[in-house]
């Protein structure tokens, strides 16, 4: 491996290497139709399988009103911990998006 | 593989898995292989009354790729190891 130095200072030297420091972090993860979490990432490995605790999930549903009008719903749902099966994941982000 | 092993410490534990089709099925978790396909027992649809479809079906076969998430019992997850081993990469040996 080229690592420039890999002593104990964690280098960002691939994708998920920015993963891995968010380990015990809040992270925010968008994944495939219109969802997204927040929660204190616990685990992941190559394919974007997570687990996460204390999550909130949130659904974003375009409802059409009796006009012609589109408003956008937000689903809110909590769980404890949660599997995240990687195919769904579409970004991690380390710093919570508010 | 690593998930794998985590999985294995979670049988007969109770788990939520949530497909990509929106149905939620509760039940105990009886065995997963390497493709993380999932094995319920003694299953409950969440929302019976929208998916009637699977209610007097007692244990089914989750083909893995179906599935969104699996909602876990937070008592039942080791945290600290699950961190430590996703650090090291290496989680076959310390678990399962």
């Amino acid at each position: 491996m080229a690592d420039a130095g890999d002593g104990d200072v964690a280098a960002v030297s691939e994708p998920l290497d920015l993963v891995r420091l968010s380990l015990d972090e809040i992270v925010f993860v968008r994944l495939r139709g219109d969802r997204e979490l927040k929660g204190r990432l616990h685990a992941y490995d190559s394919h974007c399988n997570l687990v996460l605790g204390e999550v909130e999930e949130t659904i974003y549903v375009v409802e059409d009103d009796d006009e012609e009008e589109e408003t956008v719903k937000t689903i809110k749902k909590q769980s404890e911990m949660l599997f995240v099966r990687g195919d769904s994941v579409v970004l991690i982000s380390p710093q919570a998006a508010s | 593989m690593l998930f794998f092993s985590f999985f294995k410490t979670l049988v007969d534990h109770e788990v939520t898995v949530e497909l990509k089709n929106d149905i939620s099925i509760k039940g105990v978790l009886k065995s997963v292989d390497q493709f993380l396909n999932i094995k319920l027992d003694d299953i409950q649809v969440v929302e019976e009354l929208k998916y009637p479809h699977l209610s007097s079906v007692k244990n089914v076969f989750i083909r893995g790729s179906v599935v969104r998430y699996v909602h876990l019992p937070s008592a039942a997850v080791d945290v600290a190891l699950l961190e430590d081993a996703t650090r090291r990469g290496t989680w076959n040996s310390e678990m399962g």
